[in-house]
């Protein structure tokens, strides 16, 4: 096909693409879920989900709870720290400008990062896969727990788009975004609703950090890097869309990794041009239904 | 009255301070009391959060540095030239974020500052990861000779008395009352016929320029400049010094930037422990204290004379 680029390395980057893509993906769909109904954007989404990774790495090295184990107790643990930081932070300074909320998760990003770092070090921790091996595909080697990942992740981001979108629930969520008062009105607690979206989407980040554990190493820092790139792709997508968040996240993950085969200097460029001809092109966001904000 | 006691205070100290204190650590606190005043005038002045006030801050340092080690000019030239790119960059980057509204700005600015962050990681000039090292000091104006920190701190003082005296222009100027009303009520001064995003756009290229103008100073306090300049943790020690300090107050900048410089000295043998106070003081102020040090002092003191009035 092109001259000097062979297959094998393209089939790689595609895949090491669509599961950067799949990690975008989940955690701006949770960015998205969590600013549709409360106004804020939780700039510790990176830091709940590096917490993930790391209580699956404890759970792992000091009680001998296996991947399968903490795939449910991390996100639970970590939707439980959602609920009490939602309660003690955001719920006295939801009154205020939104900024607020965004300057309150940046705080106690650095709390967390900061206290994991003194207790761990900056050096990553290796999490080996729970599933070895893999599958010769002819063209390439595909190993079973990247497929598994995909696999996975694209299963929670339409489930979840789904419950949102297209159950009773979600409808509830949807009404109490657009007129809090009415729902309340109707017998809806909108208060608690709001902290179990919140410790949701948490979870949601907590959830994927366990996936990423043995991909990508488990250190302090491994979710703030992530952060910026979630940024640029809800800027992209328009902030209320969760399936703009989702689409999105898969579309530039794999747009990253073309870019790592054709042009590699540019790889960690390309979703920061893509984000500012978005803004230049379509101010209102690619899959926005309404202006944000 | 009192406000401008208050500065005259501050000034005295200031001139006297460097025979007290190390003059590097009295500098640092002086360039960060601009670059923080031009991320006040962003958001305590235009309510815009930049998330990435330290790409103009880094990338000026790295021009400046540039220039001085490649060309023969003076150092005010140099520090000029650092200004002016990161006023071009306030331009170019206020031109793209300022179509989204609100919290996008902070969002927009925060990956645009990573972007610039990538790109001088990869420029051939800036030296990658080792940084720019030994930019020299040369004289100013061609005539006086700074070399040392001692006398060098007094230049780097008088351009910070002018900073503020700018930024204190700006805010009072019909420009700044604008920008007051744009924040506190935007559509209502798009009704009265402004058109705020011009508004925001100057605002964004004073704040940016000046912001370069600190980086400048900074890469010939240290004669170095180096990727942690353009870092987002860079970014955020600003906004926690503004909102410590005070948030759209002239003075709180000058009180942030001195608590946090002086924290990060005494702090810097703990480790980590330097960041992690960072985050729970911004905790408090953001929870507690939201009109910071000097707004809940000017409080106090309101309170206090209208009890004595009574």
């Amino acid at each position: 096909m092109f001259d000097g680029i062979s297959i094998q390395l393209l089939m790689g980057q595609l895949l090491i693409g669509l599961i950067n893509g799949s990690f975008y993906a989940m955690l701006s769909m949770g960015l998205a879920i969590i600013f549709g109904l409360m106004h804020v954007v939780n700039f510790a989404h990176g830091a709940q989900y590096m917490l993930g990774a790391f209580i699956a790495w404890l759970l792992l090295n000091t009680l001998g709870i296996n991947y399968w184990g903490a795939l449910f107790i991390a996100p639970v643990v970590v939707a439980a720290f959602g609920i009490v930081m939602e309660r003690l932070v955001l719920k006295p300074i939801h009154h205020l400008d939104h900024l607020y909320g965004l300057l309150a998760t940046y705080a106690v990003t650095l709390i967390i990062e900061g206290l994991i770092r003194q207790q761990y070090g900056s050096s990553g921790l290796p999490y080996s896969s729970p599933i070895p091996g893999g599958v010769n595909l002819g063209f390439m080697f595909l190993p079973w727990y990247r497929l598994w990942v995909v696999l996975f992740s694209f299963a929670m981001c339409l489930g979840t788009w789904y419950l949102i979108e297209h159950t009773r629930l979600g409808s509830y969520l949807r009404a109490a975004n657009e007129n809090p008062e009415i729902v309340e009105s109707f017998g809806i607690n909108v208060p608690r609703m709001i902290t179990l979206t919140y410790a949701f989407g948490v979870g949601l980040a907590g959830l994927s950090g366990v996936l990423a554990a043995p991909i990508y190493q488990v250190s302090p820092s491994m979710g703030s890097s992530l952060m910026i790139v979630i940024f640029a792709v809800v800027v992209i997508g328009g902030m209320g869309s969760i399936m703009g968040a989702i689409l999105t996240g898969y579309l530039l993950g794999v747009v990253e990794g073309l870019t790592k085969v054709f042009y590699p200097e540019a790889a960690n460029l390309v979703i920061f041009v893509i984000m500012i001809l978005a803004l230049i092109l379509r101010p209102q966001g690619l899959f926005s239904k309404k202006e944000g904000a | 009255m009192s406000r401008y006691l208050g500065l005259a205070a501050i000034l005295v100290l200031a001139l006297i301070a460097p025979f007290f204190v190390y003059s590097v650590t009295l500098m640092t606190i002086l360039v960060f009391v601009i670059f923080a005043s031009s991320f006040n005038l962003l958001l305590g002045y235009a309510g815009l959060l930049s998330f990435g006030q330290a790409m103009f801050f880094g990338t000026a340092a790295y021009i400046t540095g540039h220039i001085l080690k490649t060309t023969g000019v003076t150092l005010e030239i140099a520090l000029l030239g650092g200004m002016l790119v990161g006023a071009v960059m306030g331009f170019l980057v206020g031109l793209v974020a300022v179509r989204r509204s609100g919290i996008q700005f902070a969002m927009i600015t925060f990956a645009i500052a990573q972007f610039v962050y990538f790109l001088l990681l990869q420029s051939e000039f800036t030296g990658g990861e080792d940084g720019m090292q030994r930019i020299p000091r040369t004289e100013i104006f061609g005539l006086i000779d700074l070399s040392d920190n001692f006398s060098f701190y007094y230049f780097v003082l008088a351009v910070t008395v002018l900073a503020v005296a700018f930024f204190y222009r700006v805010v009072h100027s019909p420009f700044g009352e604008v920008l007051k009303a744009i924040r506190d009520n935007e559509p209502r001064v798009e009704s009265l016929g402004f058109k705020p995003d011009r508004y925001k756009l100057v605002a964004m290229t004073l704040s940016a320029g000046m912001a370069g103008l600190a980086g400048g100073l900074k890469a010939t306090v240290f004669q170095f400049a180096t990727l942690t300049d353009v870092s987002w943790h860079v970014s955020g020690e600003v906004i926690f010094m503004t909102l410590l300090g005070g948030l759209g107050t002239l003075t709180g900048p000058m009180v942030g930037a001195g608590i946090v410089i002086g924290l990060n000295d005494h702090l810097a043998q703990f480790g980590e422990w330097a960041l992690i106070s960072q985050g729970v003081i911004l905790l408090a102020v953001i929870l507690f204290f939201r009109r910071g040090v000097v707004g809940e002092l000017g409080a106090l003191v309101r309170r206090y004379k209208a009890g004595g009035r009574k």
